[in-house]
C-alpha cells in the first residue's frame, strides 16, 4: 500500500468570534491514498467546507496534523502555503471563478503564471488542457460566451493544468443542469481513469456515488467511511 | 511571475473598468496640468521680466527731477521741476567724485515729426551724449553712433532705431541717407539693432540725437541746460548702491540740498526689477501650491477607486490566491495599476498643460515657458503619487484570507 497523499491526523478547526467559538471540526482523522476518487458528503453545516479549505491549504487547523504528499502543511508560512496549492492542488469551485474579462486560455493559463512559467509553455500547456476537457475550439472566447456546462470545463483545464497532486472539487455541479452535471462528472471520472486523485465535496447522494469511496461528515466529525462501486453518470 | 506579467494583468485590469480608470486618471491629469501651467506662467513672467532688464540695460541707476520745494515751503510732486542739468551729468561722470559709476548719460526727450522725401513719421527724440549707447545696453546694427566731436560741433546727425528708418525709408540699411526733423536737415549716420519693448515705451521707435544739438537747435527754450533724466550705469551690479550713494551726495553738494529737501530722485532698475521678481516668484509659488493640492486630491481620488476596487474584487483576490499567487504578487498588482493610472494622468496631464502653454499666451498675452525639468518632474510625481496611494488598498489585498476572499459575493 503506498504513502496516503492526505494525512489529516485529530484535525480540529474552531473559529473566534469574541466569546463565542464554534468547533467547526473535532478532531477528522482521514487518509487517502494516491488514485482514490473520494466524495466528501454531509448536510450544510457539517463541517464538510471548512475540511475542504484545510485539505485545499486555503487555511490552517487549529490543532492536529495535516500532511499533503509528505509535506507538514501546519507549519507553513502564507507564502510557502500559496506554493503548495500552486503545485499540488487543483480547484474547481461551485461558483466556477472564472475571470470574466479574461479569455478561456488565459484563465487556464493563470496558475502556470504564478508557477513562473515561460510565456510560450503557458500557452502550450493550457490549450492542451483545454483539449483535455473538449474545448480545445473555445480557447479565445472569454467566460460570458460560454454555457454554464462550459465554464466548469474550462474551470477543470485550469486545475489540471500544473498537473497537480491533488483535484479538489467543491459542489462543482451544484450551479449546472442534469446534462451539464453528466459533463463534469463524467470529466473527473476521466481523470480519475487516468490516475488522479479526485476529492469531490457534495450533499447530493448521486454526485457522491460517481466516487469510489465515500466519506460522510456530519457536526464537524466523520460518521461513516465506506468503498462504493463508483456508478458512472446515468 | 516577472514584473512584465504583473503589468500586464495590472493593464487588463484597467482596460476592463475603462471608465472609471478615465474618471480616476482625470483627477491626476487637471493636478499635472496644472502644475505645469502655473510654473510655466510663474517662469514665463520672471523671463519676461529679465528681458526687460537686459532691454533696460543692466547696473542702471535713474536720475530724475524729483520734488521741489518753492520760495513758499511748498513741495512740488515728483518731476514738477526740470533741476537736472548737462553740468550734473558731467560731474556725476568724473572718477574722482564718483569712482562706482562707469558711465553716465544725460537724456532729453520730446516727440517730434520725422520727414524722409515723402515719408512722415512722429517719434520719440532724444538728445543724449555718446554714453548712452553702453548706458541703455544697445548696438548698433548699420554705421556708427555719435561721438564726442558730434556733441562738441552741434552736429545735425541722427542714429534711428530700426522701426523708425522701416517706416521714413521702408529698410534700415539707410546710414547716409537725409532726414529733416523740426525742418532742420539731419544726417542718418546709424541704425540701431532690435531691442523690443519695455514697459512704457517702444525702443525699436527712437531718433538719437547729440544732447548738444537737441538742446540748442531742436527743443530750444528753458531746456537748453536742464535734462530730462540722468541714466547711471554702475561699473556692477555689486557696487550699485555704492554707485547711488556717489550719485546722491554729488548731487546734494551740487544742488545745495539735503536728504530734506532733495529735488531729485534716484531709482535703481535693479531693485524695481527685484520687487517684480519677487512677487512673481511668491504668486508663483502660491499658484503651485494650488495646483499641488489639486494634485493630491487627485492622489486620495486613485486611493479611493483602488480601495473600491479591492473591495470589488475580493472574489478575484481569493481566486487567484488559491491558484497560488503569494501576498507580494496580489499587492505588486494593485500597486502596478495606481502608478499606471498615476503615469496615465501624468502623461496626458502633462500633454494638456503643454497644449495650454502653447494656446494661453495667445488669449492672455502672457508669455508661459515649459520647462523640461518641471514636465519630467510632474510625470515623476505623478507616478509616485499612483504609489503612494496605491500602498494601502494593494496591502489591504494582499492581506485578504483566501477562503474570506472566496466567500464573498
Amino acid at each position: 500500500m503506498s504513502a496516503p497523499l492526505i494525512d489529516l491526523v485529530g484535525v480540529r478547526k474552531t473559529y473566534r468570534n469574541g466569546s463565542l467559538s464554534v468547533d467547526a471540526l473535532r478532531g477528522i482523522t482521514l487518509q487517502i491514498r494516491p488514485g482514490e476518487y473520494t466524495a466528501i458528503m454531509g448536510p450544510s453545516g457539517s463541517g464538510k467546507s471548512t475540511l475542504m479549505h484545510i485539505v485545499g491549504c486555503l487555511d490552517v487547523a487549529t490543532s492536529g496534523s495535516y500532511h499533503l504528499a509528505g509535506e507538514n502543511v501546519g507549519e507553513m508560512s502564507e507564502v510557502e502555503l500559496a506554493q503548495v496549492r500552486n503545485r499540488r492542488v487543483g480547484f474547481v469551485f461551485q461558483q466556477f471563478n472564472l475571470l470574466p474579462s479574461q479569455s478561456a486560455w488565459r484563465n487556464v493559463e493563470l496558475p502556470l503564471l504564478y508557477a513562473g512559467v515561460g510565456r510560450d509553455e503557458r500557452r502550450r500547456r493550457a490549450l492542451a488542457a483545454l483539449d483535455r476537457v473538449g474545448l480545445g475550439d473555445r480557447a479565445e472566447h472569454r467566460p460570458g460566451e460560454l454555457s454554464g456546462g462550459q465554464q466548469q470545463r474550462v474551470a477543470v483545464a485550469r486545475a489540471v493544468v500544473t498537473e497537480p497532486a491533488l483535484i479538489l472539487a467543491d459542489e462543482p455541479t451544484g450551479n449546472l443542469d442534469s446534462t451539464a452535471t453528466a459533463d463534469v462528472l463524467a470529466l473527473l471520472r476521466d481523470l480519475h481513469d487516468g490516475g488522479s486523485t479526485i476529492v469531490l465535496i457534495t450533499h447530493e447522494a448521486e454526485v457522491g456515488a460517481q466516487a469510489t469511496r465515500r466519506v460522510v461528515v456530519r457536526d464537524g466529525g466523520i460518521v461513516a467511511d465506506e468503498a462504493t462501486a463508483g456508478v458512472r453518470a446515468p | 511571475m516577472t514584473w512584465l506579467e504583473t503589468l500586464r494583468t495590472g493593464w487588463d485590469a484597467i482596460r476592463t473598468h475603462r471608465m472609471r480608470s478615465a474618471l480616476t486618471t482625470l483627477g491626476i491629469l487637471i493636478g499635472i496640468a496644472a502644475v505645469i501651467l502655473t510654473v510655466g506662467l510663474g517662469e514665463g513672467a520672471q523671463g519676461q521680466v529679465s528681458a526687460q532688464i537686459n532691454a533696460l540695460g543692466s547696473n542702471l541707476l535713474i536720475v530724475s527731477p524729483g520734488s521741489s520745494t518753492s520760495g513758499a515751503g511748498v513741495r512740488g510732486g515728483f518731476g514738477s521741476a526740470s533741476t537736472l542739468t548737462v553740468g550734473d551729468a558731467t560731474a556725476l561722470g568724473s572718477k574722482v567724485a564718483a569712482p562706482d559709476i562707469a558711465a553716465v548719460a544725460p537724456i532729453t526727450q520730446r516727440s517730434e515729426a520725422l520727414t524722409a522725401a515723402a515719408n512722415n513719421w512722429t517719434t520719440t527724440v532724444v538728445g543724449t551724449t555718446p554714453n548712452w549707447l553702453s548706458v541703455r545696453a544697445r548696438a548698433l546694427a548699420s554705421g556708427r553712433f555719435l561721438t564726442e566731436a558730434d556733441e562738441a560741433q552741434d552736429a545735425a546727425v541722427v542714429v534711428l532705431a530700426p522701426t523708425t528708418a522701416t517706416e521714413l525709408f521702408g529698410s534700415t540699411d539707410v546710414a547716409g541717407q537725409s532726414v529733416t526733423i523740426n525742418n532742420i536737415p539731419f544726417q542718418v549716420i546709424g541704425v540701431l539693432t532690435s531691442a523690443g519693448s519695455d514697459s512704457t515705451s517702444n525702443l525699436d521707435d527712437q531718433a538719437i540725437v547729440p544732447q548738444a544739438t537737441a538742446s540748442t537747435r531742436l527743443f530750444g527754450g528753458s531746456t537748453r541746460t536742464s535734462v530730462q533724466s540722468i541714466y547711471i550705469e554702475a561699473t556692477s551690479g555689486s557696487t550699485l548702491s555704492a554707485a547711488d550713494q556717489e550719485a546722491t551726495s554729488e548731487l546734494d553738494n551740487l544742488h545745495g540740498v539735503s536728504a530734506l529737501n532733495q529735488d531729485f530722485t534716484i531709482t535703481a532698475q535693479q531693485s524695481l526689477v527685484n520687487t517684480v521678481t519677487s512677487v512673481d516668484r511668491t504668486l508663483t509659488v502660491l499658484l503651485a501650491g494650488i495646483a499641488a493640492l489639486s494634485l493630491l486630491v487627485g492622489g486620495i481620488g486613485v486611493m479611493n477607486i483602488m480601495l473600491v476596487s479591492v473591495a470589488e474584487r475580493t472574489r478575484e483576490i481569493g481566486l487567484r490566491k488559491a491558484l497560488g499567487a503569494r501576498p507580494a504578487t496580489i499587492r505588486n498588482q494593485f500597486l502596478v495599476e495606481a502608478s499606471v493610472l498615476g503615469l496615465a494622468g501624468g502623461l496626458f496631464g502633462a500633454v494638456l498643460g503643454i497644449a495650454g502653454a502653447i494656446v494661453v499666451p495667445h488669449l492672455i498675452g502672457n508669455p508661459i515657458s515649459i520647462s523640461p525639468t518641471a514636465t519630467a518632474g510632474a510625470i515623476a510625481v505623478s507616478i509616485a503619487i499612483g504609489l503612494v496611494f496605491g500602498v494601502y488598498p494593494a496591502t489591504r489585498a494582499a492581506r485578504l484570507a483566501p477562503i474570506d476572499a472566496l466567500r464573498s459575493e
